[in-house]
């Protein structure tokens, strides 16, 4: 079967749909993967990451649209033509075959030349060439994970797909196992296609993120820009925390943009302002505010801290406006007193810190509830 | 395999034994008491009285003693030994022709029956719900001369390949080999589909779709994924259609003539109409003998060379 040896070239897709009778999981979705990239595909729960990967891997039949590799067009190609492997969410190791087998099994299929050196290589890429004889399920879930990208990875796919493979581990092991899948995308260089809904975990490992939203990308960019120039409440929220507060644009002046917040006049570039309308929502980060005790510089405003709750690292201070709004704030603990609820304060950002969206669309968009659910994210899966 | 150390009742030997965990340690045995003594009184002593009659010698009128006479064994066998191989031979092709049906089927139902699974289901067991007995002589009836099947096989030609195998004689179906491996090919059915629907629904779905995305193609996934999970079910499927088929003498006696015996025939006559209990003791003991045998074999060959 030679038709599977990879070929090389960016993934795209183009228009990609797919329903489930009336209910659209994936919503005329297009978007280019440059070739050895680690992209992210981030969003919450049942918003179509896997439905996306799963058509990629050709174990979904898309309603519309097409999926090339380079000039490819593997749309209708059958899963086991394309070359194109997956980490599955849940693993899905063979439970008949031993580690080797397991990993071996894509080979086998291809009749490629040496597997025991292939699969004997790979396993020392992820350490486990002691364990090769050992069962899937005499082995721990890190081990295992391991195996099931190992087991990938192995075949030398063009597109290489995983489906949250680390969502089942504990946070240390995570951590550890994200800079190994950092460590072997970069040495193996394969294009690597990585879901999750762990934001961190998104920015940490990947050079591009598609922030993905009830089956459409809210944003798409690396990291550092879509945390500083977020387009859409949803992604202001989902990717850290954002404090908006609704303002009205009262000039135009330039490359600077001022607008009134119930009496208070604040300034920001106007590049990061994204819409026209005069009714926009003023955002800015919670550690971008500084806490001042007097009145100091542009963009000041005072309000009273209602909420102090220590961090280790940093403390978080909610702090009440004059007019009610909460804002959230972050501070280094760098030796400062900590202030206490009731105390007055000055908070003031920098102009080049504040971003204005739309003000049509819902401030709470994408924001994190306590137990990690979010507000509008559709059903879960 | 992993070490594990099970103590019995859970409780470590070096820490302090508490007199109330003893006790609570005794609950799994006595929940085990009634079916112990069930197999006791069920299965164990007729064995005894079996063996022990298997060993007598004397006649009916006279009545029979225990004289530890091993010959009978030797005799029965001498005497018998066409049946039970004939025995073991239609339950072979009885189990292998019930693999044939039954797997596509319970495939079927595992995998593509939607919502239609547990009506499907249900019709497998329904023939259940008339006996055995009733069911066996309505194949006299399908099978009989001037019926629609018959008549298939004639028109067919496919009655000229059967006698070309010795499976019929003349150009009728009823009382031949082939309606006997028939009989017992569908009423044992059900024993081959159910343990084999229960392996196969439990395969995950995804495993087959990983099998896919690593270039195995729906024949080798079947292969190299479905069929070693479905192993399990497959043995017990073949053990529980094997061990009753050899030892049935309800198909033979009513779809078969007098070459087609089965060992259970002859038991059943040695027992009740020749009246020579050492002889049928004999033979029952040697048929459960040999079924241990082969069931033991071939578990082995199965156990060591895919399952494990
Ligand atoms: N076979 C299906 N039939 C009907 N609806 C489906 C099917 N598969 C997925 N969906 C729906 O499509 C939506 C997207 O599902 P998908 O599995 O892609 O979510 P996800 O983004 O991977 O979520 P998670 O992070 O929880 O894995 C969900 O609302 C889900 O209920
Ligand atoms: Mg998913």
């Amino acid at each position: 079967m030679a038709e599977t040896a990879s070929t090389g070239g960016d993934l795209h897709l183009q228009s990609l749909t797919k329903q489930f009778g009336s209910f659209v999981a994936v919503d005329d979705l297009s978007l280019t993967i440059p070739q050895g990239s680690f992209f992210a595909l981030l969003g919450p729960s049942g918003c179509g990451k896997t439905t996306t990967l799963r058509m990629v891997a050709g174990l979904e039949e898309p309603t519309a649209g097409r999926i090339l590799i380079g000039a490819d067009d593997i749309t209708d190609t059958k899963p086991y033509r394309r070359p194109v492997n997956t980490v599955f969410q849940n693993y899905a190791l063979f439970p008949h075959l031993d580690i080797f087998e397991n990993v071996a099994f894509g080979l086998r299929r291809r009749g490629s030349k040496n597997v025991k050196q292939q699969v004997d290589d790979v396993l020392e890429l992820i350490e486990l060439g002691h364990l090769a004889r050992r069962k899937p399920t005499q082995l721990s879930g890190g081990q295992q994970q391991r195996v099931a990208l190992a087991r990938a990875i192995v075949n030398h796919p063009s597109v290489l797909l995983l489906d949250e493979p680390l969502g089942a581990l504990d946070l240390k092991l995570r951590r550890q196992m994200q800079l190994e899948l950092k460590r072997i995308q970069t040495e193996v260089g394969l294009t690597f296609v990585h879901v999750t809904h762990d934001q961190e975990e998104a920015m940490t490992m990947a050079d591009t993120i598609a922030v993905m939203n009830n089956g459409r990308i809210e944003q798409l960019g690396d990291p550092a820009s879509l945390y500083e120039n977020p387009v859409t409440t949803f992604v202001a929220n989902f990717l850290g925390q954002s404090n908006l507060v609704r303002a009205r644009v009262t000039s135009r002046s330039g490359e600077h943009l001022t607008v009134d917040v119930q009496g208070t006049t604040f300034t920001m570039p106007r590049a990061r302002c994204t819409s026209e309308s005069d009714d926009i929502w003023m955002g800015v980060r919670p550690e971008k505010i500084q806490v001042n005790a007097t009145a100091a510089g542009a963009n000041t405003i005072l309000g009273t801290v209602t909420d102090t709750s220590y961090i280790g690292v940093s403390t978080q201070y909610l702090v009440q406006l004059g007019f009610g709004q909460e804002l959230t704030v972050v501070r280094q603990n760098d030796g400062a007193p900590i202030l206490r609820p009731g105390q007055e304060v000055y908070l003031s950002w920098e102009p080049a810190h504040t971003f204005g969206l739309d003000a049509r669309q819902d401030a709470k968009a994408g924001v994190e509830r306590e137990e990690g659910e979010l507000v509008p994210a559709g059903d879960a899966s | 395999m992993t070490a594990t150390v099970h103590v019995p009742g859970g409780s470590m030997p070096a820490a302090p034994v508490e007199p109330r965990k003893r006790r609570a340690s005794k609950v799994p045995y006595l929940l085990l008491l009634p079916g112990v003594a069930w197999l006791l009184v069920f299965f164990v002593a007729p064995m005894i009285f079996l063996a022990s009659q298997s060993l007598q010698t004397g006649s009916i009128e006279q009545g029979y003693a225990l004289t530890w006479h091993i010959g009978t064994y030797g005799d029965a066998l001498s005497a018998f030994h066409s049946q039970l191989f004939r025995s073991f031979g239609y339950a072979a092709t009885a189990t292998v022709l019930g693999l044939l049906v039954g797997y596509p089927l319970a495939y079927t139902i595992a995998f593509k029956a939607g919502r239609w699974k547990n009506v499907l289901l249900v019709l497998v067991i329904a023939p259940f719900f008339t006996s055995f007995l009733i069911r066996t002589l309505a194949w006299q009836t399908i099978l009989s001369s001037d019926g629609p099947v018959v008549g298939f096989f004639r028109a067919t030609h496919l009655m000229d390949l059967l006698r070309s195998l010795h499976l019929v004689a003349g150009n009728d179906l009823l009382s031949t080999p082939f309606a006997v491996v028939m009989g017992l090919t569908y009423n044992f059915l059900p024993f081959m589909v159910l343990p084999l629907y229960a392996s196969l629904e439990r395969i995950d779905i995804r495993l087959l779709e990983a099998g896919g995305d690593l270039y195995a193609r729906p024949f080798t996934a079947f292969r190299k994924v479905t069929w070693p999970l479905s192993l399990p079910g497959v043995v017990a499927g073949t053990l529980l259609t094997f061990i009753p088929a050899a030892g049935d003498y309800i198909n033979s006696k009513l779809l078969g003539n007098t070459s087609t015996t089965m060992i259970g025939q002859v038991i059943d006559g040695q027992f009740l109409r020749v009246l020579d209990y050492p002889t049928a003791a004999a033979l029952s003991f040697t048929l459960m003998l040999a079924i241990l045998v082969i069931v033991a074999v071939y578990v082995r060959r199965a156990g060591t060379e895919e399952l494990v």
